[in-house]
């Protein structure tokens, strides 16, 4: 089970100061969090993408790299990748291209983005957003594991003899999640292709996830990855922690009340009833925490958002501080005990490594010698004919 | 014996009492009656929007839906006939009464038979429920009696109104016995727009035999 934080990367007036961080400030505060996060033992740091202020995140890649270059455990990840927008042959060199810098330490979520007018930004119309995410993952699948492609769809120029490069590290290519809160043929793609799913259930009444995650569980299994609880699930949630319970709940409540998409909305306590967010004492994140399990079954990844609304990076490391030193720590004792021996852990590198080639060396692609023409050949790489016969029979 | 019928009426009025909600309970009560004299039964709910006002505007805000409005949301997914009754301010409905019904999930209310009802202080207002509301309901594929309600203040004293709410709770009851709405969703529910978790949270059914569901495993975009 991984445990890690997810930032949506706002930039945010602090409600209680009154100081907006310039995007220099955030950016630098980011990666102190990052490097906070596996400093107090937590697992993954997860970054969204945004193309519009007030956000900063709009190359993910390269700060996940920073990140990387300046910590030796933690998994780097999205929260998410925009597949809409994205041209899936740059999300494929992009994150390859990470994939080898982190010596594997990476994987990326998934997910469509719905703010409509960054869409004809990019060239793109929200009113296709599904079947063009649809679309581009099954071209960015095959990118990562065919050597060379041939491919036409509706809304992506033709490819013809198109290698992406770097390959993936030991030819492995990076996990994906696919992130929906409300898309059953995204849970079906998921499912499909064998990959996680992760839902950030911060709005909706549980029932509506659970049978959302459910059905990609059914399909997973139904596809002939495992059975129905070796699907790869992972989870959003949301905690502000105190010692005391009641210094959480007045110290977090003037960034609840004017957070992005529910300030100004609903009351504290009544968003705590019917949504993940916890706010309190060590022990009740770890109690609420608990019951998500209950409601979806053992899951392989819980992220925490913790870093938005305004609240200043003194905060946050706090926060770290508390959630990798009291509240995981029991969380993992707690779900290990209970976890079905038959549930496998999140994917890592090493471990689909070890899956793909047991003992075997894995895979090193060296291309051939530049011949002036190599977009035209058949085979860029010196053993990708033996690959081919050895994928092909 | 038949199942009762569930009658929701929402009300939009503030004052108290309101005369929005007393045209409202009138129409509910003679309802109750004549469904009672043609040999059925009738359960009677009120939604009154004053206590959902907070909860309302930050479902506008924020999508997140409070308790008593899903509350009043079950209501109406459950309901055979609906009668909608609002005060008029500056010639429009209350922002309440539309915000209310503009948080609904589009699919909720399709085919239900439904009572338009206003109040004013003034008759000019008298032809707001049938140019304002009835756009309104249209959209959200409900089936509104032909007979709308209004009632100025001169109107209390008339038995005319009477007349007409009598008028209009007929084309209900016989618009809830026709059994319309129920077989529209019985033969027809696919055909309509929804969204996975709309309808109140009710339609959670997921069509596997669709071009998004074969792109999604691998197909390709349908020209």
């Amino acid at each position: 089970m991984q445990f890690g934080v997810f930032s949506v990367s706002d930039i945010t007036r602090d409600p209680v100061s009154g100081h907006t961080p310039s995007e220099a400030e955030r950016i630098d505060a980011v990666v102190q969090i990052a490097k906070k996060t596996e400093e107090v033992g937590l697992d993954v740091f997860a970054i969204g993408e945004h193309h519009n202020p007030p956000f900063f995140s709009s190359a993910p890649t390269t700060l996940l790299a920073f990140i990387a270059a300046a910590t030796e455990r933690l998994i780097l990840t999205t929260s998410t990748t925009l597949i809409t927008t994205n041209d899936p042959v740059r999300i494929a060199e992009e994150y390859a291209m990470l994939q080898h810098l982190s010596k594997g330490r990476m994987d990326l979520m998934l997910g469509r983005g719905n703010t409509a007018p960054v869409y004809p930004w990019f060239g793109q119309d929200i009113r296709q957003s599904l079947p063009l995410a649809l679309e581009n993952y099954n071209l960015l699948h095959r990118l990562w594991r065919e050597d060379v492609i041939d491919w036409e769809g509706k809304f992506r120029t033709p490819l013809q003899g198109f290698t992406s490069t770097p390959r993936p590290l030991d030819d492995v290519p990076p996990f994906v999640w696919h992130g929906s809160i409300r898309t059953p043929e995204i849970a079906e793609q998921a499912a499909y292709y064998g990959d996680g799913f992760f839902a950030n259930h911060i709005f909706w009444p549980k029932e509506h996830y659970m049978r959302l995650i459910k059905f990609y569980r059914q399909r997973y299994a139904h596809y002939g990855h495992g059975t129905e609880q070796q699907a790869i699930v992972g989870l959003g949630g949301q905690a502000y922690i105190a010692r005391r319970s009641q210094d959480a709940v007045k110290e977090f409540r003037p960034y609840f009340n004017e957070a992005p998409v529910y300030g100004h909305g609903p009351k504290m306590e009544d968003f705590m009833r019917s949504t993940p967010l916890s706010v309190g004492s060590p022990q009740e994140v770890i109690d609420k925490t608990l019951t998500f399990r209950e409601h979806f079954g053992d899951y392989q990844r819980q992220l925490f958002l913790i870093d938005h609304a305004g609240l200043p990076l003194k905060t946050v490391l706090d926060q770290l501080e508390l959630l990798g030193g009291e509240v995981v720590p029991t969380l993992r004792k707690e779900l290990a005990a209970k976890r079905d021996p038959q549930v496998p852990d999140a994917p890592t590198h090493a471990a689909r490594v070890k899956a793909k080639y047991g003992d075997l060396l894995p895979r090193q692609p060296r291309p051939n010698a530049n011949r002036g023409d190599n977009v035209t050949g058949g085979s860029p790489y010196q053993d990708t004919d033996q690959v081919t016969q050895a994928a092909g029979n | 014996m038949t199942d009762p019928y569930t009658l929701v009426v929402v009300t939009a009025g503030i004052g108290d009492p309101s005369s929005t909600r007393m045209l409202a309970d009138r129409a509910a009560q003679r309802t109750r009656d004549l469904v009672t004299r043609r040999g059925g039964t009738a359960d009677v709910q009120v939604v009154d929007l004053r206590e959902l006002a907070a909860e309302v505007t930050t479902a506008l805000t924020s999508t997140h839906v409070g308790p008593k409005l899903q509350l009043a949301i079950d209501a109406l997914g459950r309901a055979d006939g609906v009668i909608a009754a609002t005060p008029v301010y500056k010639a429009a409905p209350s922002g309440l009464f539309s915000s209310f019904f503009q948080v609904l999930d589009n699919d909720l209310l399709i085919g239900k038979p439904v009572v338009l009802a206003a109040t004013a202080g003034t008759a000019r207002h008298s032809l707001v429920v049938d140019e304002q509301l009835r756009s309104l309901f249209g959209f959200l594929r409900t089936l509104v009696a032909p007979t709308s309600l209004f009632a100025a203040p001169e109107d209390w004293g008339d038995p005319g109104l009477n007349k007409r709410i009598d008028r209009a709770v007929l084309e209900l009851v016989l618009l809830m016995e026709s059994g319309f709405a129920r077989q529209v969703r019985d033969e027809s529910w696919h055909s309509y727009q929804h969204e996975f978790g709309s309808a109140g949270g009710t339609e959670v059914s997921i069509d596997l035999d669709s071009d998004m569901m074969r792109l999604a495993a691998g197909g390709t975009v349908p020209d």
